[in-house]
């Protein structure tokens, strides 16, 4: 393999490595677009979503809140909510392609999901020799092709989820992908203890006006994550 | 049904919010570290997030009551996924669990 790659070189091997990932995306997109229209969504407006927001579970958590009626201030906070650990992978990335002119990182910004964030994280380690543009063109390569997908996906979920069976309770579909995205996390006391504070909080505070309370309890299980981690490593450092 | 504007609006303003989260570090925050109290609260937003979202969903069935098979899915779900660490293991399980059982119940 040459040191110094193309884009298109960098792009192949990206779609090559994001194509797994498809058999998750793919079903996702569909349910999103299912739901959204069973919702009372037309088609613009689910195809608004899965386009403009490009982010499955931030879509699903708002699709979640809009059925409760939920004001616009609180479907954003949560959502976006859902959405702060995007905060992390764009950090991540800056030492890569920071040096990228500011129209490209635009670019990047709006392809940053888990997915190519994931591969893009695990072949900077497996190749570091990649050039600057050899590791752009990776990134878009799993990002576009997957992205596609879900525009894909969501469509067909839109205009064929009227063949689904009614009423057999496709309220359960959400959850059931979510504590599927979660159940990987639940390996340290501290992912345990904020995902608990987040089921607890939840379920006390949802007395709450506007179905604040979901946030609350999110924000107390932030705290609690990042506390127990803390004082875990406290404890740790007093043993070596 | 709801209001086009109610629809739009979070569409809209949810896309340039995400938008920005994404471009933040790459466009404007730069090299500079984060404060590391604040990085390691944000390692935590998907489990203090998504499981508040499902609890009362699994909880409580369409009609409001306990139903025991929401329940059990759900279970499934979360232990082959903690130990298998596969999404779709996990995800095919428990819908495979709830949707066929319930299919078969009638």
């Amino acid at each position: 393999m040459a040191v110094q790659g193309s884009f298109l070189a960098g792009f192949r091997q990206g779609a090559w490595s994001g194509l797994p990932f498809s058999l998750v995306l793919g079903p996702f997109g569909m349910l999103f677009g299912v739901l959204a229209t069973e919702a009372g969504l037309d088609l613009a407006q689910v195809m608004g979503f899965s386009v403009l927001v490009i982010a499955g579970a931030a879509q699903v958590t708002a699709l979640s809140l809009m059925n409760e009626q939920a004001p616009v201030v609180v479907v954003l906070v949560t959502a976006l909510a859902v959405n702060m650990r995007m905060a992390i992978y764009t950090a991540a990335l800056v030492s890569h392609f920071g040096s990228l002119p500011v129209w490209k990182r635009a670019i990047a910004a709006y392809w940053l999901f888990d997915q190519p964030f994931a591969m893009t994280s695990v072949d900077i380690t497996k190749n570091p020799q990649r050039s600057l543009n050899e590791r752009f063109g990776f990134y878009l390569g799993v990002a576009v092709p997957l992205g596609l997908l879900w525009y894909g996906a969501t469509l067909l979920g839109a205009t064929l989820g009227y063949l689904m069976p009614q009423n057999i309770g496709m309220d359960f579909a959400i959850p059931a992908t979510f504590l599927a995205l979660v159940a990987p996390l639940l390996r340290s006391l501290a992912h345990l203890a904020a995902a608990f504070t987040s089921v607890v909080g939840t379920l006390l505070l949802s007395g709450l006006p506007f179905n604040s309370g979901l946030l609350v309890a999110a924000l107390l299980a932030l705290l609690v994550g990042a506390e127990v981690e803390r004082r875990l490593e406290q404890r740790r450092a007093q043993y070596v | 049904m709801f209001e086009s504007s109610y629809v739009w609006s979070i569409i809209v303003l949810l896309g340039i919010g995400t938008w920005l989260i994404r471009f933040s570090f790459l466009g404007v925050v730069g090299d500079r570290p984060l404060p590391s109290y604040f990085k390691r609260m944000l390692n935590y937003s998907a489990v203090a997030v998504l499981p508040g979202i499902c609890a009362p969903v699994v909880l409580h069935g369409q009609d409001g009551a306990l139903e025991p098979l929401r329940l059990i899915a759900a279970a499934a779900i979360l232990i082959i996924g903690v130990w298998t660490q596969s999404l779709m293991k996990s995800i095919s399980a428990g819908l495979l669990i709830y949707f066929g059982i319930n299919a078969l119940l009638g």
